[in-house]
């Protein structure tokens, strides 16, 4: 006994899929090799699709009507035969022909290397190829030029990031910058210069989000392997604000505003004396895991240095966590050329008056800064009155965690 | 927008054409009633009758000359060959009539002529219906080839070469008709015939190809894109003449190219790419110009192993990007 499989056929040459319209069979029917099983049609040609084999129908896969493509399972068959396996091993040569490449290849510079290296009088003897063989490769050379090392400097890069910090005397301390500070240097330079910034602050009662989190807490870490943390929560619910105020969701261009309708979060992480913005594309589609698993994945990576360039491009909003570090209050410079960037700062322990009476309560700051171009007091009001809404009545039903 | 199939998109730039120039016509075998083997001409027999829409005998070169004697006197004929391998008996009227008639005629003739002809292998299709045939034509001067790739191109592109005022080989590969599906807006748009389009922008590797090796290269472009290799995917969509300025742009971004067909490799389209660029580009060049091509053997085989052998398939598009990036 053996179970095959009936594919959909290729019913004639640049047809890829089919629509089963009726089986004129059923499971536990008996067929022969070759009787019709069932019609199909393509949007070439109506035929029986004859079965490969001759035994009983045992599952049917294909709904009738629905399209399947050239060589899904529609059904299976059982036979009578052994049952035996049939591995189809395919082996493809590539036909390029040559690359046979020399073992040693360090000494053979293409004309791209030798150009470059002739033009910023760069001595390849002492260069390091990641090519193969260990030949020097022009992006190995574009590196050198890019940092504007001299060779020696390249290769020996591990201890120059020790001597940093050099003493020039017993009283200062001089720290050189590289690329990424100076990089961040400039951004901000040019974006408080450029953007007219607004502030506002609200603050929330998030006793219920403090009560909920912690409920579900152990048992998260438990079933996923990582932390569920409050930021996820608050990411959630400025996604879902922003769908529904999209002027949020948008940038200054000269002559006119782009609101964009990705809704994609950049978040601040700090690594070492380094700042990235990764971004969580499209946030509002992702559940509170979703959102939470992906924070911890830029945030590794950005620690790792191993952030890439689409991890950190395409951000339409930034919400930053400066709470983590005990801030209740801060005023955020713009990721430019976004509009806007919410600062979540730390949920403390206050007394609040309710009803009359006093309560010891969850509160945090949420602070907003606003490219005051693109956006106006009331609707970011309204945004913030809308943030607010969603944190302090989240709860299982209302921000569920898958 | 609507997503369509590649051969829909033939379908509605030829509508669209029709219902814009009541010049435009079609002539070719079963054509009109059957609405073509592929059914690229389904339904404008009985939208723009028989007078528009021509059934001709099995005889292409009659398909050719006639099409150019109603161009010449200002018709827009649309002629389809059957199969790219089919068209070999108008290569005559092609090249020697067509070709010629505006440098023959000192710029008092023209001839706005469109050969549609579907090509390309992986369809089991054997010797005569599964060859590339564009090697044949390019090095005609008069002449213009476009050999698109996606939905979008398939549909500016045929419009351009309906309203060009010179004759222009529209190829199509029969295997992406059914299989490539992409977004085409329902607005009339042309696209510039004789420009090649970055499909993938990267930094490590340049990969310039045409046709359905464009959607190989795409996907391999991804999973390399997962080990950290960059590829930049130059489709050049009108493959004579070629767009020499963005030939020679990405592979000096670059510095290492690999050039894909599934046509025999010696005397291809991508054998005068390589030479564009070895002329042009030598001092940029970080690893020796490389081609992926089909055997130099007469044609593609019937026996499923040997087609596959001869076609090119993403694997081999695959490996031969990673060696180049790893050179």
């Amino acid at each position: 006994m053996a179970i095959h499989h009936m594919k959909m056929p290729k019913l004639g040459e640049s047809v890829t899929e089919g629509t089963i319209t009726k089986w004129l069979v059923g499971p536990g029917d008996f067929v022969n090799k070759y009787d019709p099983i069932a019609e199909v049609l393509t949007d070439k040609v109506t035929a029986d699709i004859p079965s490969s084999f001759t035994g009983v129908i045992k599952e049917i896969f294909a709904k009738e009507d629905e399209t399947m493509a050239v060589d899904e399972i529609i059904c299976t068959i059982e036979t009578e035969e052994e049952a035996k396996e049939v591995e189809e091993k395919q082996k493809y040569d590539t036909i390029t022909g040559n690359n046979e490449i020399n073992k040693e290849n360090r000494q053979r510079y293409s004309p791209a290397v030798l150009k470059l290296s002739q033009l910023h009088a760069i001595d390849l003897a002492k260069l390091k190829g990641t090519g193969k063989g260990g030949r020097i490769t022009r992006k190995d050379v574009q590196a050198v030029i890019d940092k504007k090392l001299t060779p020696a400097e390249a290769y020996k890069q591990p201890e120059i990031q020790e001597n940093k910090q050099k003493q020039t005397n017993s009283k200062e301390l001089i720290i050189p910058v590289d690329g990424i500070r100076q990089a961040i240097a400039a951004n901000m330079v040019k974006t408080k210069q450029e953007v007219p910034h607004a502030w506002m602050m609200i603050e929330a009662d998030v006793t219920n989000l403090v009560r909920y989190r912690d409920s579900i807490k152990s048992s998260f870490k438990k079933a996923e392997g990582y932390n569920i943390t409050y930021f996820s929560f608050f990411v959630k619910a400025v996604a879902r604000a922003l769908k529904e105020f999209p002027e949020m969701n948008a940038m200054w261009a000269g002559d006119h505003i782009v609101q964009k309708k990705e809704i994609n979060i950049s978040i601040a992480v700090a690594a070492g004396d380094k700042l990235f913005v990764p971004v969580i594309k499209n946030t509002d589609e992702k559940s509170i895991k979703g959102i939470a698993r992906e924070i911890k994945g830029l945030a590794e990576k950005a620690r790792s240095g191993n952030l890439r360039m689409e991890d950190v491009s395409g951000g339409t909003f930034t919400v930053n966590n400066t709470g983590s570090f005990g801030s209740i209050q801060s005023m955020g410079i713009i990721n430019y050329p976004q509009a806007a960037i919410l600062q979540v700062e730390s949920i403390v322990k206050r007394p609040v008056i309710i009803d009359g009476m006093i309560a010891v309560r969850d509160m945090v700051n949420l602070c907003l800064s606003l490219d005051h171009r693109v956006l106006d007091g009331l609707i970011c009001g309204r945004f913030m009155q809308r943030v607010k809404e969603l944190v302090e009545t989240a709860s299982e039903e209302t921000m569920s965690i898958y | 927008m609507p997503v369509i199939s590649y051969i829909d998109a033939v379908k509605m730039a030829l509508r669209e054409e029709m219902e814009r120039d009541r010049n435009v016509f079609i002539l070719g075998e079963d054509v009109g009633k059957k609405g073509g083997v592929f059914k690229a001409t389904e339904g404008l027999y009985e939208q723009f009758g028989e007078e528009r829409v021509l059934d001709t005998p099995l005889a292409e070169s009659a398909i050719a000359g006639v099409a150019i004697g109603a161009a010449m006197v200002g018709k827009r004929p649309v002629a389809e060959m059957q199969f790219a391998d089919f068209i070999m008996p108008a290569v005559n009227q092609i090249i020697s009539e067509a070709a010629r008639i505006r440098y023959r005629s000192n710029n008092d003739w023209s001839c706005p002529l469109v050969v549609r002809a579907p090509y390309g292998g992986g369809i089991h299709g054997a010797l005569y219906h599964s060859q590339s045939v564009e090697a044949v034509f390019a090095n005609q001067p008069g002449l213009k080839i476009v050999m698109p790739s996606t939905p979008y191109d398939v549909k500016g592109l045929l419009k351009a070469a309906i309203r060009d005022e010179d004759p222009v080989l529209f190829f199509e590969h029969k295997k992406a008709y059914r299989s490539i599906k992409g977004d085409v807006p329902e607005a009339d748009y042309v696209l510039p015939i004789g420009k090649a389009d970055v499909k993938r922008k990267g930094t490590d590797i340049t990969v310039i190809t045409y046709g359905l090796c464009v959607h190989f290269a795409l996907g391999a472009a991804e999973k390399l894109a997962a080990e950290g290799i960059e590829t930049e995917v130059v489709d050049l969509r009108t493959v004579y003449p070629l767009d020499k300025q963005a030939i020679i742009e990405s592979a000096s971004k670059t510095g290492k190219v690999l050039l894909i067909t599934e046509d025999n490799k010696e005397g291809s389209i991508i054998s005068e790419v390589a030479a564009i660029i070895a002329e042009h580009c030598l001092f940029d060049l970080d690893a020796p110009i490389q081609r992926l091509a089909g055997p130099d053997v007469p044609a593609m085989p019937y026996a499923l192993p040997m087609e596959k052998y001869f076609m090119m398939n993403p694997e081999k598009v695959e490996k031969a990007m990673r060696e180049l990036a790893e050179f």
